[in-house]
């Protein structure tokens, strides 16, 4: 048999962003199934009926290479990242707005699987994508494809969920093992053949968030762990009241195969990209409650706030019982993981 | 589900050890790290902070990078410059700052790059062969840095090329030798140095007979250590060990990977091809038999063989102007904190000294962990 001709593989041109018939044949074979309500497509704006309260507004862009990796890809990323966000603000995710920049040359068939990966991803976060555009640029002048997404949600809280309500005594948890994003991104990227294949952890974080709500949990602070991992959420939210974050680095969860590559490669778990796990910041009494919510799905209880130097910092106590700050990961970022 | 990023029982042992240490410590004693690596294990886990209070470590020359001259660097960028020219080196080296300076150009590799240099990283050796078939009309020179731990890999391309009858592949040799090096900081003037713990890894390819005759000549302990807080509390209880008994011999306290022979496949590939030679040192100057330089045979393959611009005698080692003090700080003399531009002026990301931009530097360590003073 013969081998299927590359040049016959349906590709992106220039044209599908041209207006003009083209454009009509992509929205209608391949992207009017992102929409709830398949007429959205034609209008230049989403009419919204919120609920009433106060909202929650967010936005986020997705330049992630590769464009698919172990457990994920741009289009569940691009989904699940802009509904955390608004979940770390306390809000449940109810819509987004959708931007593709698709590069000339782009396989039909790759667009297809992120196109069906951002509808998934969008079911399990619950909310509806409404509005949306799309551009081609010229090969070479994109990567594969850059998403963004913007996210309206509905607050869930009266108090506002901030750094700024940190204060000394409380306490810090996490939802889940640490670095499974960032293994994943470097294995695709580097061909890392990892045996059994590591997933990324990205997944929704909105249910988490509402089951601490609704055991009762105080939450002075919520912070989704992506780029930069737990080590570059610590600085930040130590930084702006003046505390000194104390972390037990025995107690940070690592699976085996992430402490591994790791090893490996030179990389601390600490600065690896999450996109399914936060960190949780709540008062002393409330610390057991949240534990018995997060526990379950790997969550633990990883340190303690205290008042720190003026410029704040972020003070890790090694296993035996040594003491280092932590700063933030420089000179060595890994680019474009999320 | 999850594990802690340390094992239990092995925290449960490098307890355990550092308990001992205290117990066997009667006397202020001043030991080296020989390794960057040791030295960013032992920042990375603070085990510096476990140690009893007359127990001092000094930081090690370690970091093939960091000892690599200015003036071989300088060297790599007039190469790198020519537009024949595919200069292809390891990652940190690229960045490594030369002595030359002057005009809006960064004084590393990368800068020459950026101007348009064509400049590539390997991460092995044989890569440097593949170019140089795939470019015939080039001239790919490889910037070869590194311990006897990587200097096999470098003879296997050395051989590897003489076979294939490249015309178009040379070499920049700036390998080093680790044992002269430890001789040397032990006949410097002011040495404060009494006990090594020795680079594990150069001894799983050499094995241990050159440390023999080092404490022969020296009568100081020398202790083979790994990397992992284990294996260096291993080490440094060993040492001490024989500091308090007034010994000085070699030992192994990394017997998993280390044998007395060491690799004998890698040690014939690297005598077959280098023979010891004496080569500036940054921070030091001339080490005698500090290099290794190739045999007679294989000199066809060195740079300075091929381009007139080399040819002028042997590399001094230029050390960097202004306030770095890395020179200090290889020897052993200072520790990064005691730099003024540690941490301030210089940075990971604008490194003025050869220990701040390398994996191994004792100032990217001090940098990384979140050592200030």
């Amino acid at each position: 048999m013969a081998e299927p001709d590359p040049l016959a593989t349906p590709r992106i041109q220039l044209a599908h962003g041209g207006g003009g018939t083209l454009m009509q044949q992509l929205i209608d074979g391949e992207l009017r199934r992102l929409y709830a309500d398949p007429d959205q497509v034609l209008h230049d704006a989403a009419r919204l009926s919120l609920p009433h309260g106060h909202l929650a507004f967010s936005t986020d862009s997705y330049v992630v290479h590769p464009l698919e990796f172990e457990g994920g890809d741009i289009g569940s990323l691009a989904v699940t990242g802009t509904a955390n966000d608004l979940a770390m603000a306390g809000a449940r995710p109810l819509v987004l707005s959708l931007g593709l920049i698709l590069e000339e040359g782009l396989e039909m068939a790759l667009l297809r699987r992120i196109v069906a990966s951002l509808v998934d991803a969008a079911r399990r976060c619950g909310v509806t994508i409404v509005t949306g555009d799309t551009k081609v640029v010229e090969r070479g002048k994109g990567d594969g494809a850059f998403l963004n997404t913007s996210g309206i949600g509905l607050l869930q809280v009266d108090d506002p969920i901030d750094p700024l309500a940190i204060v000394p005594g409380d306490q810090l948890l996490v939802s889940g093992d640490l670095g499974r994003h960032g293994v994943a991104i470097l294995a695709a990227r580097h061909g890392l053949d990892l045996q059994p294949p590591l997933a990324s952890d990205c997944m929704p974080l909105w249910p988490a968030v509402e089951a601490l709500l609704a055991a009762g949990v105080r939450l002075h602070c919520l912070r989704d762990l992506t780029r930069g991992g737990l080590a570059s959420a610590l600085q930040e939210l130590a930084a702006p009241n003046a505390l000194e974050l104390q972390i037990e680095e025995e107690r940070l969860p690592v699976v085996e195969p992430v402490r591994r590559t790791c090893a490996l490669l030179g990389f601390d778990p600490l600065h690896l990209a999450n996109e399914g796990r936060f960190l949780a910041v709540v008062p002393e009494a409330d610390r057991e409650r949240a534990l018995a919510v997060l526990a379950p799905a790997g969550g633990t209880w990883i340190g303690r706030v205290a008042a720190g130097p003026p410029l704040g910092r972020v003070l890790l106590r090694t296993p035996f019982g040594s003491e280092r700050v932590l700063i933030p990961l420089s000179g060595e970022l890994l680019p474009r993981i999320c | 589900m999850s594990a802690p990023a340390v094992l239990t029982a092995e925290v449960a042992a490098v307890r355990e050890l550092a308990r001992e240490l205290v117990a066997i410590t009667t006397r202020p004693w001043t030991l080296m790290e020989v390794c960057g690596g040791q030295t960013h294990a032992i920042v990375r886990w603070g085990l510096d902070q476990l140690l009893p209070p007359g127990l001092k470590l000094i930081h090690g020359p370690g970091c093939p990078v960091c000892v690599t001259p200015a003036a071989t660097i300088d060297a790599a960028r007039t190469l790198a410059r020519r537009p024949e020219v595919i200069l292809c080196s390891y990652g940190d080296m690229l960045r490594v700052p030369g002595s030359a300076t002057g005009g809006d150009e960064p004084g590393d590799l990368l800068g020459v790059r950026a101007a348009g240099g064509d400049v590539r990283l390997l991460t092995s050796p044989l890569e440097a062969l593949a170019l140089a078939r795939r470019h015939p009309d080039r001239q790919v020179v490889f910037l070869a840095v590194g311990f006897e731990t990587t200097a096999p890999a470098t003879a296997l391309l050395v051989r590897q090329g003489m076979a294939s009858g490249v015309a178009n592949l040379s070499l920049l040799a700036a390998h080093v030798r680790v044992p002269p090096a430890m001789a040397a900081i032990l006949t410097a003037e002011g040495n404060q140095v009494q006990g090594f713990l020795a680079a594990g890894h150069v001894c799983a390819v050499m094995g241990t007979t050159e440390l023999e005759h080092l404490v022969d000549r020296h009568r100081v302990p020398v202790v083979v250590s790994g990397f992992e807080p284990l294996d260096l509390m291993r080490g440094l209880v060993a040492c001490v060990r024989q500091l308090e008994r007034g010994e000085a011999r070699v030992a192994n306290a990394y017997g998993r990977v280390v044998r007395q022979q060491g690799n004998p496949a890698a040690r014939a590939l690297l005598e077959s091809v280098f023979e010891a030679v004496d080569r500036p040192w940054r921070g030091f100057g001339v080490i005698p038999g500090g290099g290794l330089g190739l045999r007679a045979p294989f000199r066809s393959l060195e740079a300075e063989a091929r381009f007139a611009d080399l040819q002028g005698g042997p590399a001094e080692a230029v050390e960097p102007v202004g306030v770095c003090i890395s020179g200090s700080i290889l020897q052993g003399r200072a520790r990064p904190v005691d730099c003024p531009a540690f941490a301030g002026a210089c940075t990971p990301e604008h490194p003025l000294g050869a220990p701040m931009v390398s994996s191994e530097g004792a100032c990217a360590a001090y940098h990384r962990y979140g050592r200030r003073g």
